[in-house]
């Protein structure tokens, strides 16, 4: 209980400030809307927001599972030979210095424009980065004790994997996954912003900032604040549910 | 009846023909009969870990032959002719207490219902059959290493291998797991090699105590203890004390004059 007061109370005290800066200094809305006037047009948009929000969810959903998926593939690949080990992490880090900027416009044109894919396949490259790295630092890390053991159980190397490695490196894929979800849904958001199919909550921000309509466009950014929040506890979570013996230590 | 473990000339040689060799034990002869206790003690770099080591066939000899419960050592792997702990318990974390014991026995093809039993059976020996559900790091680290015997045991293996279990824990835990340990190993018949650096600890435990020397690794002495059964009043005894002379007598004699 005490644990929330703090964050709620901050977050009130936030936003009583920034209301009175705006109204008391006369701030031009085009610089900085008022929250009340946020959450007006929050509430009068809210079933656009819910439609849209859902579109740029299913797209952040559809490339986490597909990214996360491949890098932990690739991770395990990268573990049991250790030349494509070398080999992979420079090129997982080029991988990751792709700016999605670039990448978008150009998937945009290699499909049609009434197609989810391009989103969806800039959220699995953007994924893939955070959950291959942590994953494959996980595997690599197994206690000497636990090698001696297996060993002395004569245990072969699928029952060392499934046993020992995997379970050992859950811990990591996890943080892996937990920066992986907000990076998601920012992916999937930004994506749209290159044109392609536009519904989701991207296309509504620039569209509302592009109309001067500026209390909207904010108000679809909180949208994306909120569908970024929900990832990340959703990560949390199942954290939490796969991982019981990091619960109660 | 055949010995639990027979070595005849056993050598051990790290990166041979490289700048790093080093002999880590040379000219080993030991025979631990069936029902014995015998631990091994010497200074760091004696080789008493690599011998335990070469027993469990963790690492391939350089040259002799190790025996254990009649077969060549490989095929005792093989065969989980022995059970083995370390001074880590070397739990997993992500299993729970009981899990953790029966995971030999899962690797061994056991069903479900004798791996619960076995296990149940092993947590009652230990004394921590209502922790079964626990995970490892909601335990004490003395409670861990009781985990890490029961594990050992749990495929009833004639042979019990621990390379200094009791290393990492205060005094008056170990002394209580030195006493749940013979009382086991009596209980089972179990014969066992045991690690140590701690003198008391090797009287206490063994029936012989074999004392070792570094550089090259060898054994340099063996001395016989007959404390009888153990008790409250063993620390106390004469003899205990008496033993407790004789090993370190062995350990301070220069390099092969006892041997």
């Amino acid at each position: 209980m005490r644990r929330l007061l703090a964050p709620v109370l901050v977050g009130i005290g936030g936003l009583a400030l920034w209301e009175l800066v705006v109204k008391a200094g006369r701030v031009a809305p085009f610089i900085l809307p008022a929250p009340s006037a946020i959450w007006e047009q929050f509430w009068l948009s809210r079933e656009v927001i819910w439609k849209t929000g859902l579109a740029s969810g299913t797209n952040a959903l559809v490339g986490l599972v597909a990214g996360a998926v491949l890098g932990i593939l690739a991770a395990m690949a990268a573990s049991r030979f250790r030349l494509l080990g070398e080999a992979s992490i420079p090129v997982a880090a080029a991988l990751n210095a792709l700016p999605i900027i670039a990448l978008a416009p150009i998937l945009n044109n290699m499909f049609e424009s009434t197609s989810s894919i391009p989103r969806r396949v800039v959220v699995a490259i953007v994924v893939f980065f955070p959950v291959f790295v942590n994953t494959l630092r996980g595997l690599r890390q197994v206690d000497p004790t636990h090698r001696e053991l297996m060993e002395s159980y004569a245990a072969g190397g699928w029952a060392f994997t499934r046993l020992v490695r995997l379970p050992g490196a859950l811990p990591f894929v996890f943080t892996g996954l937990r920066q992986a979800s907000s990076l998601a849904v920012i992916a999937a958001v930004v994506a749209e912003y290159f044109g392609g199919l536009q519904d989701g909550l991207g296309s509504r921000i620039t569209s509302a900032a592009a109309n001067t309509a500026y209390p909207r466009a904010w108000a679809f950014v909180v949208g994306a604040c909120v569908l970024g929040l929900v990832f990340y506890a959703a990560a949390l979570a199942l954290e939490r549910f796969a991982t019981p013996w990091r619960r109660s230590a | 009846m055949t010995s639990a473990v027979e070595l005849e000339g056993v050598g051990k040689v790290f990166n041979p023909g490289r700048a790093d060799q080093v002999v880590a034990l040379t000219g080993v002869d030991l025979t631990v009969e069936s029902g014995q206790f015998v631990s091994l003690i010497g200074p760091s770099g004696c080789g008493k870990s690599t011998l335990l080591r070469l027993v469990a066939d963790l690492v391939p000899p350089s040259e002799g032959t190790i025996t254990v419960a009649g077969k060549p050592a490989r095929k005792a792997r093989l065969d989980q002719e022995y059970g083995i702990a370390f001074q880590q318990a070397g739990l997993f974390d992500w299993r729970t207490v009981q899990r953790n014991v029966e995971l030999p026995l899962e690797l061994r093809g056991a069903s479900r219902a004798e791996r619960r039993e076995r296990a149940r059976e092993m947590l009652d020996l230990v004394g921590l059959a209502d922790f079964a559900k626990h995970y490892p790091p909601q335990l004490s680290g003395g409670m861990q290493q009781r985990v890490a015997i029961a594990r050992a045991l749990a495929v009833h293996p004639p042979l019990l291998l621990m390379d200094e279990p009791f290393g990492a824990l205060d005094e008056m835990t170990r002394e209580r797991l030195q006493d749940e340990l013979l009382a086991i190993c009596a209980r089972t018949g179990t014969s066992t090699i045991f690690v140590t650096h701690s003198i008391p600890e090797a009287v206490y435990l063994s029936d012989r105590v074999v004392v070792m020397s570094p550089r090259p690794g060898r054994l340099t002495d063996v001395i016989d203890i007959d404390l009888g059964p153990r008790g409250e009043t063993t620390r106390q005894s004469p003899g205990f004390f008496a033993g407790i002379t004789k090993v370190r007598k062995a350990l301070r004699a220069p390099s092969g004059v006892s041997a």
